[in-house]
């Protein structure tokens, strides 16, 4: 499992994103972990190696390393880019338990047959009802990740920028020894650059709140003014038992509308005489 | 054999696991197994060569880092995560056999798909139930072991910054200095983490297990 196991696993999700999720993600893997693997990894590859300090004292050289870089760039940036990208997995277990739900109502009304199993697979899953209230989790979730990794960064190393020399006093250095850190400026340069596009992807994500609050502001106003077109209606079906139709009812009441689109369109089979007001 | 074939053995088991199985794997996967791959292998990359021992006697730092390190923290993660995944597989093996026994009564003479056959999903119920929760309970039990292992052999969850060795050859006791102690100590403390995390996943799926069985039968008996 490395970043193209994660990234077979999140393009699956990329399916039911909106169109600035499908962005971010690009941006994510492009400009920050494909930067991280062919670059950066390299520019820090000999970060101990070449801590040098101006000692000959067994033992200095590690510990004043430790003492100025606790955790290296690039492990915070590997565990931001798995804490920032695992919340879309949240989408994904919900789009798979929403279709689980489609399949069963298909086998209770009857139309279980391959082509419309095929097509609950297939078809992109609206953002409305409780999958709306889970992909705005996940946002805020990614907002929170990005933000908390930004302020570790800067409490770790202040200013974002690399020292070229270093003071150390830890035993068992000799009073104070100069130790100089190797490929600042790149370091330097790199660190602003990871920065930039972590606030990128900050804005990005904000945007993707902001849409999607209004986008559902916009469509309840409608709803308030067209009230005819309502969720959780009956699916005027006669079926033998009073229980199934109950399930069925319990059933519609959790879909967004997009099940019954698809069946409307496919199978053409809701009639005027039908009792569907969600039609 | 690496990570990638593991992944690909247990994403078969997946499809008969309960929900929360399914989360388990996944923060077994991306949580452990990647963290493992991409991070804490460099950290802990150049555990040896940048053991410092101050002294100039040869041998002196191969026999301090053998004492203090007998089994790195990579080897043992490694470990545990192949003892802690392999219990899936006799879920795995049981289904295999469900299957086996319903194709060769389709060869006896009664009706089946096969296609069918080879995608359904088996219920956990029955003998394939025991299997199931005989393999969550391996899973914890191995989980337990192993994070008792680490505790034992490094005297806590910390890397200390310095050990103090008197083994021989070392002449008296002589300061060796640990590479890295400060991130080794923060990633040791995150799989202990995740590993507390999917030991309750596991605890959890257990009680739904069989609380599912308790209300089944309880139906049964009604």
């Amino acid at each position: 499992m490395n970043w193209a196991g994660l990234y077979t696993v999140l393009s699956g999700v990329n399916r039911h994103s909106t169109a600035i999720g499908r962005i971010w993600l690009s941006v994510i893997f492009i400009f920050r972990i494909m930067v991280l693997v062919v670059a950066a990894e390299s520019v820090w590859g000999d970060e101990k190696s070449a801590f040098t300090c101006n000692t000959q004292q067994p033992g200095c050289n590690s510990v004043c390393y430790d003492h100025f870089f606790p955790i290296s760039h690039i492990r915070l940036w590997a565990l931001q880019l798995i804490l920032v990208t695992t919340p879309a997995l949240l989408v994904a277990m919900h789009v798979a338990y929403q279709q689980h739900q489609e399949k069963k109502l298909l086998v209770m009304t009857g139309h279980a047959d391959a082509k419309h199993m095929e097509e609950v697979k297939k078809h992109k899953m609206r953002i409305a009802g409780s999958l709306w209230w889970t992909y705005v989790c996940s946002v805020v979730f990614r907002l929170l990740f990005e933000a908390v990794f930004m302020y570790i960064f800067y409490m770790l190393y202040p200013g974002y920028q690399m020292m070229r020399l270093v003071k150390c006093e830890a035993y068992p250095c000799p009073n104070t020894v100069d130790c100089f850190i190797s490929r600042p400026t790149e370091k330097t340069i790199f660190t602003v650059f990871m920065l930039v596009t972590s606030s990128v992807c900050i804005v990005l994500n904000m945007a993707e709140l902001i849409y999607l609050v209004v986008r559902a502001c916009a469509r309840r106003s409608r709803h308030n003014s067209n009230p005819s077109s309502g969720k959780g209606s009956f699916y005027g079906h006669k079926h033998s038992s009073e229980y199934k139709q109950n399930e069925i009812n319990q059933l519609l009441t959790e879909q967004d509308g997009s099940l019954k689109d698809m069946l409307r369109r496919n199978s053409g089979l809701q009639e005027k005489g039908d009792r569907c007001s969600a039609c | 054999m690496d990570w990638g074939t593991l992944q690909a053995v247990l994403g078969g088991v997946n499809k008969h696991s309960t929900s929360i199985g399914k989360i388990w794997l996944t923060v077994l996967f991306i949580f452990r197994i990647m963290i493992l791959v991409v991070a804490a292998e460099r950290v802990w990359g150049d555990e040896q060569q940048d053991f410092v021992c101050n002294t100039l006697q040869p041998g002196c730092r191969n026999v301090c880092y053998d004492h203090f390190f007998p089994i790195s923290h990579i080897r043992l993660w490694a470990l545990q995560l192949i003892f802690v995944s392999t219990p899936a597989l006799l879920v795995a093996m049981h289904v295999a056999y469900t299957r086996h026994e319903k194709k060769r009564r389709f060869r006896n003479g009664e009706k089946i798909d096969i296609e069918e056959l080879k995608n359904e999903k088996l219920h956990i119920r029955g003998p394939l139930w025991w299997t199931y929760t005989s393999s969550i309970f391996f899973r914890i039990i191995f989980e337990a072991v192993f994070m008792y292992v680490f505790y034992y052999m490094y005297d806590g969850y910390q890397m200390p910054r310095l050990v103090k060795c008197e083994a021989w050859p070392c002449p008296n006791t002589v300061d060796c200095f640990v590479s890295r102690p400060t991130e080794k100590t923060t990633f040791t403390i995150f799989m202990l983490a995740v590993s507390g995390i999917c030991m309750m996943l596991n605890l959890a799926e257990l009680c739904y297990l069989v609380i599912k069985i308790c209300m089944k039968e309880s139906r049964k008996t009604t």
